[in-house]
């Protein structure tokens, strides 16, 4: 079991022993001193009141697994043959599947690039997100820290193409507990599309944490998609850091379609004056499935902007947690910063917990937070079922209706048509 | 077409009509007027099946069916037709999408093949131009961010395109300025024939003076205490609606 600490520090003291990779073996005994100190948290951690981790550390996976899959025959996402692909394969980056068609990448081993020409972005950049996550889950995935992966994308370059990324465990004969790492850096006037999704091939559970580190130079524009879709015996953690270390914009939107418990951490840090980002999530649960969304937009430096908006749909049995954090710095004077969080609670048994938290200490700025939870509009019901609409599709119309303002902002359009099919096809056939 | 019969109904135990009675026939026009708060509203509510509203007693007839027995869709399906004193805001949905639905929803109940796309953009084009409606605003979220004037054109327009058999409008003049009543009125008008009827709800005469109606009936305390020709609603102009109180009160003291 990963919460037996023997087994994790014997496993630890192997990985160690195996890796000479100097400055990551350094990274990895601070992280795990960290991870030994705090453990898996429980519900009395400020930061995961409503999202219980604890039983999925009590089981038996296989930990640090090597990918076997020669013979994987896994999902593409819409548009890949005009893709780059990066594909982890039980959190263990896989060159054998990936394939990087722009020139404008580079795409390294996260190993290797700490000892080449890149290994100074590293050093300033690599774990970067621990001084926002303090809790040893986070620790835990860099104190194991191996085959990750580092992308570049090389200055005054845009990647032609986008960049899909796999998150792919591979259950078919045991439980797999996976934790894939990736540092990409997207260099000055640099301009870069990446999707990233989730899936476990095999019936068995299986649970994934990841991080992914993003740093964005002055001039670079980044979109960042993420598509959570799993079977409802999958769980992860997925953490989203992005650095702004020059005036830059970043644009993410994360969709959250189905899962066990999904936890996603996106930090957007604004270290430039006049930085931009977007943050946008919607997230339609059923079953028993758990989605907690938190974010983090730090304004570090003046004049920048954020907007942010959530929106989720739960029905059935699941449940929901938004927590967006908006701190403005002393210095950041001349913030914009917005939020907004609505949800749509579509059963009697579905529930949500939803908390902005504004942390203000400068004078001069804008900001802004709501949130919503309500029923479908009963109003907007009687108005479609009026004009000859059954029920079942004016909900469906309805509902559609509500995701589309976050559908709209994925501008890769494969991903776009992509993700609304996934969802029309639910509104179609869920008995809502 | 329609026949209410001794119609009573409320909504969260407070009884709000006491009693209506009405024929309506093919090709008639007959406006409910009335002073605020006095039912006008809850009738077309109950009439097109909010089911806020509970019916306690009475009957609704419409061309030989329970009306009362049907879910709302089914009531449009059978050729009913409301304007919305407010017509709801539907974020996402555009409204070319919402009213291509339900052209095609309305065919389907009744057994029709859904229009084609070239018909349906046809028929589209000819009720735009009749109600002044331009491209860019169907292509907008349903009513989302329309001005007064376009969401109720916007209403007269989706009944010009669904061709209800008898159409209800609850209160389409109110916020209106006088070009936009003329372009609403004129919408009505044109859709008039011997074979589908219009029931106006509206507590001014103005609306009157472009929709000529046949009858007019005079709504008080959730029932019809005077019916009438035209001439009623510039009855009720000129004296206002006291008078109307006044002769209800007497009666009732007598």
């Amino acid at each position: 079991m990963i919460s037996d600490i023997k087994y994790l520090t014997d496993q630890f003291e192997q990985l160690q022993a195996e890796k000479k990779d100097g400055r990551l073996n350094a990274v990895r005994q601070e992280a795990f001193r960290t991870f030994s100190k705090l453990g898996v948290p429980t519900s009395r951690h400020e930061e995961w009141k409503y999202t219980r981790v604890g039983s999925l550390f009590n089981k038996e996976y296989r930990f640090r697994a090597n990918p076997e899959g020669q013979d994987l025959d896994f999902f593409h996402l819409p548009g890949h043959e005009q893709a780059n692909e990066l594909v982890f394969i039980n959190g263990r980056y896989d060159a054998s599947h990936s394939c990087v068609r722009s020139a404008a990448l580079v795409v390294l081993p996260l190993e290797e690039a700490a000892k080449n020409e890149y290994s100074d972005i590293l050093k300033r950049h690599f774990n970067h997100s621990a001084n926002y996550l303090k809790d040893g889950i986070h620790a835990l995935n860099t104190a194991f820290v191996e085959a990750g992966v580092f992308v570049h994308v090389k200055d005054r370059r845009i990647a032609e193409h986008p960049i899909y990324i796999y998150n792919i465990a591979d259950t078919r004969e045991e439980q797999v507990f996976a934790q894939p790492r990736s540092l990409i850096h997207v260099g000055d006037h640099a301009q870069v599309q990446i999707v990233e999704i989730f899936s476990t091939i095999g019936n068995l559970e299986s649970f994934t944490n990841q991080v992914m580190e993003i740093i964005a130079e002055a001039g670079s524009n980044v979109e960042f998609y993420k598509i959570q879709n799993d079977a409802s015996h999958n769980s992860q953690v997925s953490t989203t850091h992005i650095r702004q270390v020059g005036k830059s914009y970043t644009h993410t939107v994360t969709i959250s379609l189905n899962g066990g418990i999904v936890r996603n951490n996106l930090n957007v840090i604004l270290e430039a004056d006049h930085s931009e980002s977007h943050l946008y999530g919607l997230y339609y649960q059923k079953g028993h499935s758990h989605i907690d969304n938190h974010t983090i937009v730090e304004n570090v430096r003046p004049d920048c902007f954020s907007n942010e908006l959530y929106k989720g749909m739960l029905d059935e049995n699941s449940t929901g947690v938004f927590n967006g954090k908006i701190f403005v710095r002393q210095a950041a004077q001349k913030t914009n910063a917005y939020q907004s969080n609505k949800n749509i609670l579509l059963s009697e048994n579905a529930s949500v917990n939803t908390k902005p938290q504004l942390e203000i200490f400068a004078d001069d700025v804008k900001c802004s937070h709501g949130c919503t939870v309500g029923r479908l509009d009963e109003e907007g019901l009687f108005y479609l079922q009026s004009r000859g609409i059954p029920e079942k599709i004016a909900k469906s119309m309805l509902l559609h209706g509500f995701t589309s303002d976050v559908l709209d902002k994925i501008k890769c359009q494969p991903i776009r048509a992509y993700v609304d099919q996934l969802i029309s096809e639910r509104l179609q056939f869920d008995n809502i | 077409m329609l026949t209410i019969h001794h119609l009573h109904a409320g909504i969260e135990g407070k009884k709000i009509l006491k009693g209506i009675s009405l024929d309506i026939k093919p090709g008639e026009v007959h406006a409910i007027m009335g002073p605020n708060g006095s039912g006008k509203s809850t009738l077309a509510a109950v009439l097109a099946g909010r089911k806020e509203y509970e019916v306690s007693k009475g009957s609704v007839e419409f061309l030989g069916k329970d009306l009362l027995d049907m879910a709302p869709e089914e009531r449009a399906g059978e050729g009913l037709f409301l304007g919305f004193q407010y017509p709801v805001e539907i974020p996402g949905l555009s409204t070319t999408n919402f009213i291509k639905t339900a052209v095609n929803e309305i065919r389907k109940y009744r057994g029709e093949e859904p229009l084609d796309a070239v018909s349906f953009l046809k028929l589209m084009k000819e009720k735009m131009a009749l109600m002044n409606i331009n491209q860019s605003l169907l292509s907008r979220s349903l009513n989302e961010g329309f001005s007064g004037g376009e969401k109720k054109r916007n209403e007269i327009f989706q009944m010009a395109m669904l061709q209800p058999k008898l159409a209800i409008l609850d209160e389409t003049d109110s916020g209106l300025d006088i070009d936009a009543i003329r372009i609403v009125a004129n919408g009505v008008n044109k859709l008039r024939s011997k074979d589908n009827a219009v029931l106006l709800i509206t507590h001014y005469q103005r609306l009157l003076e472009y929709i000529i109606p046949d009858f007019v009936h005079v709504l008080y305390d959730g029932r019809i205490v005077k019916s009438g020709g035209k001439e009623l609603a510039f009855e009720l102009e000129e004296k206002g609606y006291d008078f109307i109180k006044n002769e209800v009160n007497i009666t009732e003291e007598a």
